[in-house]
């Protein structure tokens, strides 16, 4: 026995012998070739029929979109529609999912997604759901990881570039929702020059509900009017905190490149929540009048309903003393980030070549010895010496943005301006490696990055800029995304791959804490039983076509390969036709599709057991199709119907079959 | 007690396993079903192996114009009423008849299994050739026949895209192991007899 553990031992010192004496290892790092100068192709090879090891939802930035990639490969499997209609899939077109885009300043097709960030148990990311912002129309979104939906999107009032969000706390007991331009708080009509002091930054708490995931504002804070640019949660030690990076700090209104641009210091705004939450359930704050919508799906109705909300709880900073401070960080700072101990948080100082490392004991004792340096609208500035762990050394690249963790103490930052990623140690604050990205990295995700149990085998660097990466495609070319391996002492590049919109930022988490380990976790169809949809069929004889006045409602079913009915006689100019279709199927990946020739909006993508509808408003007489748009089965192309178009005024009565009867005629 | 009587009784009672467990299953295996189709078959009833199997199984089947898997069929009040009896029948044999009456009660149940297989065989008979006139795939045997779609009796069989199985599940097990019970319980007898 002893042998035979020897020989393996040895066997395996051998293996790391030869694999740290390979030539490929060293280039990896120096050369752009990634694939070829190592074995990197091997690393991302997921062979087919294999799955990949992890999910990354990266977000979609300026198509509003959540999309959905596997590693180590980079294969896009999905784009979830978010904030922006989505005619593939129907969303935001089809009568039930309207309401899903609906704000205080009415229907909204379009949105900004920003930060996608993942809900957590324990300080680790679990799976359930995954929360993403709106830049534009200041919003935030719950997408299950069930059913890879959205279902709630929530509007942010007093509140403008929902920059600073969508960060979830380490037991989801809040995602939190800043503001990146203050505004007037309420809006009013006033002079842009008299900004400064009258206008003012909402961070805002939105309360999670632990079973249901349904998200409402506990909180809003009035901040001064900074600008509020990034946030991450305290963790650990650090947890009931949470830290919001920001700029402007000048307040000013106009040419912010320069005049944003002055101060060689802006803050980290430190913010005990517990605290405010305290204050907040001994009758704390204030109700104000406010107006945003609430917009919440429902699987077993397959409806989204939109409430507008009338009030919202906002607390000033001076009634909550001890509760929030200002921690001075080198120049305009982009990501504010709590390495996975809570101990550190790192502002990254975009306009500065120096990153500031703020320590959270080193906070504590300033807060109880007092060590202050005036304030800010009664915000207590704690003195930098009294916070600061430290800088990362001068010279380490430009422009630092983002940086996330891994569980051996060290810490990944992106360089924006000098296209690079770092690796340095958090506690001695030493550069380990670096290496460039093709081009201009934004933010940079490693899975289960803003939590305390980073999975930290792979970094995903999401850039802006590609130039002569891929084949070129016209003025437009894509945005990209690059592959890291960070097991070993050098980051080793193995993939770049294109993404959707713009890869802002990226949440990633191991493909087991979604699929569950049988793959069962995942929802595969909806129950026909449990739907409750007002319109649903529940089987063909239950189909059938109604008018009321100048409105006909269909009741249709599809199943493998027809619809029910597929004749329909009766409809004239200027009715408004309801087509509301139910997929009869209950068999995993057997969606069908409808459209209507003619009809002013989208195809309707229908999930198994689920009913949808769209409207169409037939203009001329005659005799007109629908099919099926997915190619569903062998008798897809079958799949089709008729319905007669009469003039308006016409006596012809509604009538409806399949296969020359009524449905369900045959079986009573 | 003799060890007879005992195995005798024991051999009869493991036919209740029947109301527990199914006694026979079909499986379906295609490209397209990595998680193959399935149906469970009771002494009183159908069931899926997954749910909305046979559902399914049905939407495949219309295809080639099969009939549907029907909720029930009239075997099913039938069966219980004989499981139950011939476990009564075999625990009052056991507590007081002679031996020889084991082989008796082992006689008749073997001749209602053959009878229970061969109804089973008719209506799969029926099921894989009584087709729909308009069925909208029609296929043919190599001699010209018209193609049948009978899942086989036992065993695997290649139909069309599909290969299906067809396998005593643990109801039929514990029904076998009880049979064969009864009949070792007859030798027993016998030699105790002596």
């Amino acid at each position: 026995m002893k042998t035979f553990i020897k020989s393996i031992f040895l066997f395996a010192l051998s293996a790391v012998f030869m694999v740290s004496c390979a030539p490929s290892e060293k280039k990896g790092s120096k050369s752009n070739k990634g694939a070829l100068a190592g074995n990197a192709a091997e690393k991302v090879y997921v062979a087919p029929g294999e799955l990949d090891s992890h999910y990354a939802f990266i977000s979609g930035g300026f198509s509003g979109q959540l999309a959905v990639y596997g590693l180590p490969s980079g294969r896009l499997f999905r784009v979830i529609p978010v904030f922006s209609q989505d005619p593939e899939k129907g969303y935001g077109y089809s009568e039930e999912t309207k309401p899903m885009l609906m704000t205080s300043h009415g229907f909204v097709p379009w949105g900004d997604s920003h930060h996608p960030d993942i809900s957590q148990t324990e300080g680790s990311v679990d799976g359930r759901w995954i929360f993403i912002n709106e830049n534009n129309t200041p919003r935030i979104a719950r997408i299950s990881l069930k059913t890879f939906e959205t279902e709630e999107i929530i509007e942010i009032p007093n509140s403008a570039g929902n920059h600073s969000s969508s960060f979830v706390t380490e037991n989801s007991e809040y995602v939190v929702a800043g503001t990146r331009f203050s505004v007037p708080f309420p809006q009013r009509d006033m002079s842009i020059k008299d900004m400064k002091g009258n206008f003012s930054g909402a961070l805002s708490f939105l309360k999670i509900d632990p079973e249901s995931g349904e998200m409402n504002i506990a909180f809003q804070i009035k901040m001064p009017g900074f600008n509020y640019d990034l946030s991450h949660p305290g963790r650990g030690k650090s947890h009931g905190w949470f830290f919001f990076s920001t700029y402007n700090t000048e307040e000013a209104n106009s040419l912010l490149e320069n005049n944003a641009s002055r101060n060689d210091k802006d803050f980290i705004a430190a913010i005990n929540w517990k605290k405010i939450e305290e204050y907040v359930a001994n009758g704390g704050g204030k109700k104000v009048p406010a107006n945003y919508a609430h917009n919440t799906w429902d699987d077993n109705s397959h409806t989204a309903t939109s409430v507008m909300k009338k009030e919202v709880l906002v607390v000033e900073p001076k009634d909550v003393p001890g509760a929030i401070f200002f921690l001075p960080t080198a120049k305009s700072p982009h990501g504010c980030d709590v390495d996975p101990t809570g101990e550190y948080i790192i502002g990254n100082g975009k306009l500065a070549a120096a990153m500031t490392v703020h320590s959270f004991t080193k906070l504590q004792k300033a807060i109880a010895d007092k060590a202050f340096d005036g304030d800010a609208y009664g915000i207590p500035i704690i003195k930098f010496e009294a916070v600061n762990y430290g800088s990362v050394e001068p010279g380490a690249g430009l422009g630092p943005l983002h940086t996330e963790f891994d569980t051996r103490g060290n810490a990944y930052t992106t360089f924006f301006i000098s296209s690079e990623v770092v690796k340095w140690n958090v506690k001695d604050l030493k550069v380990l490696d670096r290496h460039k990205v093709y081009y201009s990295v934004g933010h940079l995700m490693i899975p289960g990055g803003n939590s305390r149990t980073p999975d930290d085998k792979y970094l995903v660097a999401m850039n802006k800029i590609t130039k002569d990466r891929y084949l070129p495609t016209g003025p437009e070319v894509c945005q990209s995304a690059q592959l890291f391996d960070i097991s070993g002492e050098k980051m080793e590049l193995l993939l770049d791959f294109p993404t959707i919109g713009e890869p802002h930022y990226a949440a990633g988490i191991s493909a087991d804490k979604i699929m569950g380990k049988d793959g069962k976790k995942t929802t595969k169809i909806y129950k026909l039983d449990e739907n409750t949809h007002p319109y649903a069929v529940k089987s063909e004889a239950e189909t059938k076509v109604v008018r009321k006045g100048n409105e006909v409602h269909i009741s249709m079913s599809m199943i493998r390969s027809h619809f029910s009915p597929d004749n329909i006689e009766g409809v004239k100019v200027g009715d408004k036709v309801f087509f509301h279709v139910t997929n009869l199927e209950q068999d995993y990946d057997v969606p069908h599709g409808i459209s209507m020739i003619g009809a002013n909006t989208s195809e309707l993508l229908i999930m198994p057991g689920r009913t949808t509808t769209f409207t169409w408003e037939p203009k001329q007489i005659g005799v007109w199709p629908f099919y099926c748009t997915d190619f569903c089965s062998a008798l897809h192309q079958e799949m089709q119907g008729y319905i007669r178009v009469s003039p308006k005024g016409s006596d012809i009565p509604i009538s409806f079959t399949l296969d020359g009867d009524i449905p369900g005629a045959e079986e009573e | 007690m003799k060890k007879s009587k005992i195995i005798m009784i024991i051999g009869s009672l493991l036919l209740l396993g029947l109301f527990v467990f199914p006694l026979w299953n079909i499986t379906l295996e295609a490209p397209q079903y990595p998680i193959p189709l399935g149906m469970d078959i009771h002494i009183n009833k159908f069931s899926d192996t997954h749910e909305f199997d046979i559902k399914n199984i049905n939407l495949m089947n219309h295809y080639v114009g099969m009939q549907y898997i029907p909720e029930t069929i009239p075997e099913f009040k039938v069966f219980p009423v004989v499981i139950g009896i011939m476990v009564l029948l075999g625990v009052i044999i056991g507590f007081t008849g002679n031996y020889k009456w084991y082989l008796g009660w082992f006689i008749l149940m073997s001749a209602l299994g053959i009878a229970g297989m061969y109804d089973f065989y008719l209506w799969e008979y029926d099921y894989g050739h009584t087709l729909d006139p308009h069925a909208i795939m029609k296929f043919k045997n190599p001699d010209g026949t018209k193609m049948g779609f009978q899942p086989p009796l036992f065993g695997t069989k290649d139909i069309l895209n599909f290969t299906a199985h067809s396998y005593p599940m643990p109801g039929a097990w514990l029904m076998f192991s009880g049979m064969m019970l009864t009949f070792i319980a007859f030798f027993v007898g016998k030699k105790e007899a002596k």
